[in-house]
């Protein structure tokens, strides 16, 4: 199953080289990871996917429990939260295909950030299963180039009026 | 007239509150209680090297960085302290690797503080320049690159502190050359840990006490497999009350001997690969085990799909991770095994285990550990046999890696931790001499004794200087097979005996004789049965050092085994003795 991993971590180097290494040395794999700076400047948030049986995603909160830079690992899958990926493609967009391509960007309130004479580069965010719809749409146009942030995610609040 | 010129700024001196990043390190190690370090110096440690000769610190210069990782954890091991290595930069640091990859392997505390080349060339392939925070990213339990000098004093301390709380382990400080001259005023430096995300304290949760001592009340088959994390808890006393008030025998792991009295009639003997059969069967049979800082390695488990089917697991450890890790427990308790310990004792409970008592009797009488005793050669079981009664149970004995340490596993027996010391999880061969001198220097009143292989006492050989400038009186017996002899004992059983790479000439390396000429070390070669007992007393009686060349069998297998990967089922014996594995 797939498992959304929130990790918050120090702000510093090696950090990184720290986390993506204890899931190479371990064996465990990585979907995505997105990192950033939180509202703390001297934390960094990690949203990394990864797959697996539940015993494996449970050594590798563990084992990201274990290392000193780590402040605190959760697993967000059972959680509510909000998740969103960011997603540029180039396509390919000449004669009777550009206005199609065009429909379909609004249709699902994507953004045409770049037009060429033979292409037009498109913006995207949303959740993973909409940026894949997305992709599986764009692939009859023609993709030249396309690159995808890996999600970032965060926890709902709880809703007023309702204890968690 | 020409203004006279400006005097230069007096340079800051290394005294009073200003000092050099390497002063502000020793002042840290000499605040840590550190007494003794083990390393080699170079380029760009030597700012290091040079405070130490103002400290009353120990300084050793090892055989080598390799050899200086292992007296360090020698030293932990022997003493429960942590255990400080020193070397420089690039191969100085590489040759310690192995070492750091060892001690986390067996939850050994070593702080270990490299050079590193000056952070302005850092990154450029500077001459001996390594990435060692990168190299050992996964070999340490942390590590740190300190660049300035008003980190170290924090930075020290804190590496003190991860490597000796929780589950111990390695941890390296790599030291830009800059660092260690700058001159730092300690009142404008702040000593406080940034240590948010390391929490080695667990709170014990009772209900999970309440559980195991449930399952364990219900037990009609109990067994304690007890692991190296009882001695670094300091818990083998508590463990020794929890077994007299529940009559709950005990099987080990290699790393554990000592921490419950092989003397004892409920000591079960040592789990795994070339344990006891007896130990093995008997946690085969078991319904309820209880894990006591133990981790299920391989080497003890064999298939872990198939290890002791029966048992209901309760485990007990400091290491959230290890629990659930290789088997799936029913009652986890991820705290301390000296608090659950003492907690189970108190809620601890008479047990009627007469029944099991006996089947675990009939065991140990019809699976003993056993030897052919052979027509007058020397075998190695018959010599460790010796050596232990003149030991008498007390002293320090260290190992290489392979069959000779497999047979200290089965015939070294101690009543107390701490006093068998060999490198477990990681095998590392060459770590048995090193091992000793540091354990000499932890404990100078001990005879220590490294019971060697002829490959592995050869990988370090070097360390000898090191026996020799500090007169350390460390005995080493060499169970001298010619050979690579683990390695040939698989070949023989799963190669059709090709001995590829594994046999030496008969007569080279000559021990006695090389010893005695590079470092002036006496010793005797003894081939034949009755030479044991008189050649023992000479290398024990021996005022300094002393080597004992024992030649055994070329041909002479480790029995019992499961071969790896395999089940109980699939025990090996010893040929002779014609035993079947009870169904």
């Amino acid at each position: 199953m797939r498992h959304t991993i929130s990790v918050l971590v120090e702000n510093k180097p090696g950090v990184l080289a720290r986390v993506s290494g204890l899931f190479a040395s371990r064996g465990f794999n990585i979907e995505s990871l997105a990192v950033g700076e939180t509202e703390d400047p001297t934390v960094s948030r990690m949203t990394i996917v990864s797959s697996g049986e539940d015993a494996t995603i449970e050594q590798i909160a563990k084992q990201l429990n274990k290392l000193v830079d780590v402040i605190k690992v959760n697993d967000l899958t059972a959680e509510r939260f909000v998740e969103r990926e960011l997603f540029l493609v180039r396509v390919a967009a000449e004669g009777h295909a550009r206005a199609e391509l065009i429909q379909l960007v609004d249709v699902f309130r994507a953004k045409i950030v770049d037009v060429a004479a033979k292409s037009v580069t498109v913006e995207l965010t949303g959740a993973t299963e909409k940026i894949e719809a997305f992709v599986d749409l764009m692939r009859q146009f023609g993709i030249k180039e396309m690159v995808r942030t890996g999600k970032v995610a965060l926890i709902r609040a709880p809703r007023e009026g309702k204890s968690q | 007239m020409k203004p006279p010129a400006a005097k230069p700024a007096k340079p800051k001196r290394d005294d009073g509150h200003v000092r050099s990043g390497a002063r502000v390190i020793v002042d840290a190690l000499e605040e840590l209680g550190v007494d003794i370090v083990f390393g080699y110096p170079g380029g760009s440690i030597i700012k290091l090297y040079d405070e130490l000769t103002s400290s009353h610190i120990k300084v050793i210069l090892s055989g080598d960085e390799r050899c200086a990782g292992h007296a360090a954890e020698g030293y932990a091991r022997a003493t429960g302290k942590v255990g400080v290595m020193l070397c420089t930069s690039g191969p100085g640091a590489t040759n310690l690797v192995t070492p750091l990859a060892d001690a986390r392997m067996d939850s050994t505390p070593v702080v270990a503080i490299s050079g590193q080349v000056a952070s302005a060339v850092i990154g450029r392939d500077a001459f001996q320049e390594a990435p060692m925070q990168a190299a050992t990213f996964a070999i340490t339990k942390h590590n740190y690159l300190v660049t300035k000098a008003g980190d170290l004093g924090r930075v020290v301390r804190e590496a003190f502190h991860i490597a000796s709380t929780g589950r111990p382990g390695p941890v390296l400080v790599d030291v830009a050359k800059d660092a260690q001259a700058a001159m730092v005023d300690v009142r404008e430096t702040s000593f406080e840990f940034k240590l948010r995300g390391y929490n080695p304290v667990r709170k014990l949760h009772m209900n999970q006490i309440d559980r195991a001592m449930e399952l364990i009340g219900d037990a009609k088959r109990p067994l304690l497999y007890v692991g190296q994390g009882v001695v670094l808890a300091d818990a083998w006393k508590e463990l020794r009350k929890f077994v007299e008030i529940t009559g709950i025998p005990v099987t080990e792991t290699l790393l554990a001997k000592g921490a419950f009295p092989a003397s004892h009639k409920l000591w079960v003997g040592t789990l795994g690969m070339h344990g006891a059969a007896f130990a093995n069967y008997a946690i085969h049979e078991a319904d309820v085990v209880v894990v006591l800082g133990a981790r299920f390695d391989d080497r003890v488990t064999g298939n872990p799909a198939a290890f002791a089917t029966q048992a209901k697991w309760i485990q007990v450890d400091i290491d959230p991770s290890e629990i659930n890790k290789n088997v799936t427990v029913q009652v986890p308790v991820a705290a301390d095994v000296g608090e659950a310990l003492a907690e189970m004792v108190k809620r601890a409970k008479p047990g009627h285990h007469d029944g099991w008592h006996k089947r675990i009797d009939e065991l140990k009488r019809k699976f003993p550990y056993h030897y052919r005793p052979g027509t007058g050669e020397i075998k190695p079981q018959y010599f460790l046999e010796r050596l232990m009664e003149a030991m008498g149970g007390k002293g320090i004995v260290t190992t290489g890696v392979g069959q000779h340490q497999m047979w200290t596993l089965q015939y070294c027996r101690f009543d107390e931790p701490r006093r068998y010391i060999t490198s477990g999880g990681a095998g590392t061969m060459g770590f048995g001499l090193p091992a000793a001198v540091g354990a000499q220097f932890g404990r100078p009143n001990e005879l220590v004794v490294d019971v060697d292989g002829d490959g592995s006492f050869e990988m370090n050989i070097n360390e000898l200087r090191t026996v020799r400038d500090n007169n350390l009186p460390i005995k080493i017996a060499i169970m001298n097979n010619r050979m690579l002899g683990m390695v040939g004992q698989w070949q023989r059983k799963f190669f059709k005996g090709n001995y590829s790479s594994t046999q030496f000439n008969e007569d080279i390396p000559n021990f006695v004789a090389g010893v005695q000429a590079l470092y002036g070390v006496p010793g005797r070669r003894i081939a034949k049965r009755d030479e044991v007992k008189p050649a023992i007393d000479e290398m024990i009686g021996a005022r300094g050092p002393f080597l004992l060349d024992v030649v055994i069998p070329k041909d002479e297998d480790v029995y019992p085994m499961i071969p790896a990967g395999a089940t109980i089922h699939d025990i090996m014996l010893g040929e002779e003795q014609g035993h079947t594995p009870p169904v």
